[in-house]
């Protein structure tokens, strides 16, 4: 078979294009306007190259203004790979045990930690609030770090990915006087790596996203993550279009960066899982 | 943090326990104690930390829902009063409104699961660089939405908002207000949930489009099928369990649309676009009626275990397709 180009193949691709663009149209705003000067934001006809570039301006002072995006940025980052890391350590851990241990109790216990997924995040927050105060983990980063950390949906997915080993190489690493951390460590972790990175990913991106959290476990506003930021920064410069449109670029495009790199893991992720965020 | 790195330290301990096993070759190393033991400290953090900030809170709020405990009066200002928080929240007026909107809300399921398998389809078969449309479908779907928010904001500014400008230019005389209107903002929450969930939906639509047999459409093609035919009576069908799927997802992610709203309208104008997780916030964290919010909260947890129970039942009878 000779590769031909398929004239109606083409015609669809062109017009399915056409429509992408539009469907992307919100975000090519955004970008255009945060590169301009207030006075020519809401210009109609909608002028898509800045006349005036105001780009440096505006960004300066979303990143070293009142609600500097510098220390946003740093709160998240901190927030978001410390969470990434225990969560993986913490769902891989049990996957394998749920996967690969023949313990007492541990269907039950696993079925315990499965229903818990049906529970919507918001009907627990008061009492974790109120948790939270008590214990002294309101607002503080552990705190926020600890509520994503034991992730229902990243131990599911990982346990699935450890019941594929085969058991005559556990087995046979056990009659080998190996103990189960170390099979762990050296034997199924390294053979699960895709499934791991590819939950990490999405677990960043999860959690870099997170508003819901913070806006409730956070007080102090030199702890803010960068979506609580871009609220109150939105809520102070409510009337600055272009300064909104630097702030709202700077909290999405770390994340379409990723996204684009790890897009593969991403998106079979999501489809494993058939999970929403 | 301090809790993994204990675990850790043991796990370590039970490596060095290990050398003493192979004197005992007869005896199969996977069952008796050190496998339950090993089992345990396997699962221990998740179960801890899953029973702190899961099990706990869920029956603590079951406890709490029957005082009209308010967090500023504190502990000695609780007392006991029964079933009067349900039946306050079954007779008030905004959290029937809350719920109504979150019925209307739902409207926007099936018309993101139509479009997403529309594009599906036609990524799938009809187009070249298949991966490319994925990403730019997929884009809203991961973006922050406090952000996503913020821009729609000012796209949909009444007077001066770009969406706004283009209607008149093409000769609307008095576009709708959207977010700034009582009968237009929840429509327009529904069109950005609707924008930033075309990608999750299209992508498990895709994944479900694997699952259909080539043959049956080579089958089709021969018998001279249209396109819409193959579509019909092939596509949708055989697609059925995915569409079952969503369904269910949308449904239960639209009673968690929270931060949108919050960001984008709070719940207002008029509470046109009040939820019921935008009222439960209202209520604990504003209002700061504890035992009151409380109630909300298994309130909610009853409804989307009513949902989960539906599709348990369905899903039994969907296994053949």
């Amino acid at each position: 078979m000779t590769e031909k180009i398929d004239v109606r193949k083409l015609i669809v691709t062109i017009i399915m294009a056409i429509i992408g663009l539009i469907f992307l149209m919100p975000f090519i705003w955004m970008i255009s306007a945060s590169f301009k000067i207030e006075e020519e934001v809401l210009t109609y006809p909608v002028q898509w190259i800045p006349q005036t570039w105001n780009l440096v301006e505006n960004y300066k002072t979303v990143w070293t203004g009142s609600m500097p995006f510098l220390v946003l940025y740093w709160n998240s980052i901190k927030v978001t790979v410390l969470t990434t890391l225990t969560s993986v350590t913490i769902s891989s851990l049990a996957a394998y045990g749920f996967a690969k241990i023949n313990f007492k109790g541990s269907n039950a216990l696993f079925l315990i930690i499965l229903a818990t997924f049906m529970i919507p995040p918001q009907t627990l927050l008061v009492t974790q609030f109120l948790l939270y105060r008590w214990i002294g983990l309101y607002d503080t980063h552990l705190g926020l770090i600890l509520l994503n950390s034991f992730s229902v949906f990243g131990t599911f997915m990982l346990r699935q990915f450890y019941m594929g080993i085969s058991n005559e190489l556990i087995e046979s690493a056990r009659m080998d006087g190996a103990g189960h951390f170390r099979i762990f460590a050296s034997i199924a972790l390294p053979l699960v790596r895709p499934a791991i990175a590819t939950y990490a990913i999405l677990r960043f991106i999860w959690t870099w996203n997170d508003f819901q959290y913070p806006l409730i476990f956070l007080r102090s506003k030199e702890l803010y993550t960068i979506q609580l930021g871009v609220q109150s920064f939105s809520d102070e410069h409510g009337s600055v279009y272009s300064l909104m449109m630097a702030a709202s670029v700077s909290a999405i495009i770390p994340l379409l960066i990723i996204f684009i790199i790890g897009q593969k893991h991403v998106i079979e992720g999501i489809q494993l899982g058939g999970v929403k965020g | 943090m301090q809790m993994e790195s204990n675990v850790q330290s043991e796990n370590e301990q039970e490596v060095k326990k290990v050398p003493k096993k192979p004197k005992k070759r007869n005896r199969n190393p996977s069952e008796g104690w050190q496998e339950n033991l090993a089992g345990y400290l396997f699962i221990a953090p998740m179960f801890i930390g899953t029973s702190l900030l899961v099990l706990f809170p869920i029956i603590s709020s079951l406890a709490l829902s029957f005082t009209n405990w308010n967090f500023v009066s504190g502990f000695q200002g609780a007392n006991f009063v029964g079933l009067d928080n349900f039946r306050d929240l079954m007779s008030n007026k905004l959290f029937h409104k809350a719920l109504m909107n979150n019925f209307i809300l739902l409207i926007a399921v099936p018309i993101m699961l139509i479009i997403s398998l529309a594009l599906a389809v036609i990524i799938n078969k009809y187009v070249y660089f298949k991966d490319f449309f994925k990403i730019i479908y997929f884009m809203p779907f991961i973006s922050s939405i406090v952000a996503v928010a913020v821009v729609f904001q000012v796209l949909f500014h009444p007077t001066k908002g770009p969406i706004n400008q283009v209607l008149m230019a093409l000769g609307v005389e008095n576009p709708p207000g959207w977010i700034a209107d009582i009968t237009f903002s929840l429509p327009s929450v529904m069109l950005i949930m609707i924008w930033t969930g075309i990608g999750f939906n299209l992508i498990i639509y895709l994944a479900g489009l694997q699952n259909v047999p080539k043959e049956l459409y080579e089958a089709a093609e021969m018998d001279g099928a249209t396109a819409w035919y193959q579509f019909t009576k092939i596509t949708i069908p055989l697609v059925s369990p995915t569409t079952f799927l969503l369904l269910i997802t949308g449904i239960i992610s639209s009673f968690k649309v929270f931060d949108l709203i919050i960001v984008l309208t709070e719940g207002g104008p008029a509470n046109s676009t009040l939820t019921p997780v935008v009222y439960l916030y209202q209520q604990a964290f504003i209002e700061l009626k504890t035992g009151y919010a409380s109630s909300i909260s298994l309130v909610m947890f009853i409804i989307i275990l009513i949902i989960t129970y539906i599709q348990f039942i369905v899903q039994k009878k969907w296994v053949n397709y």
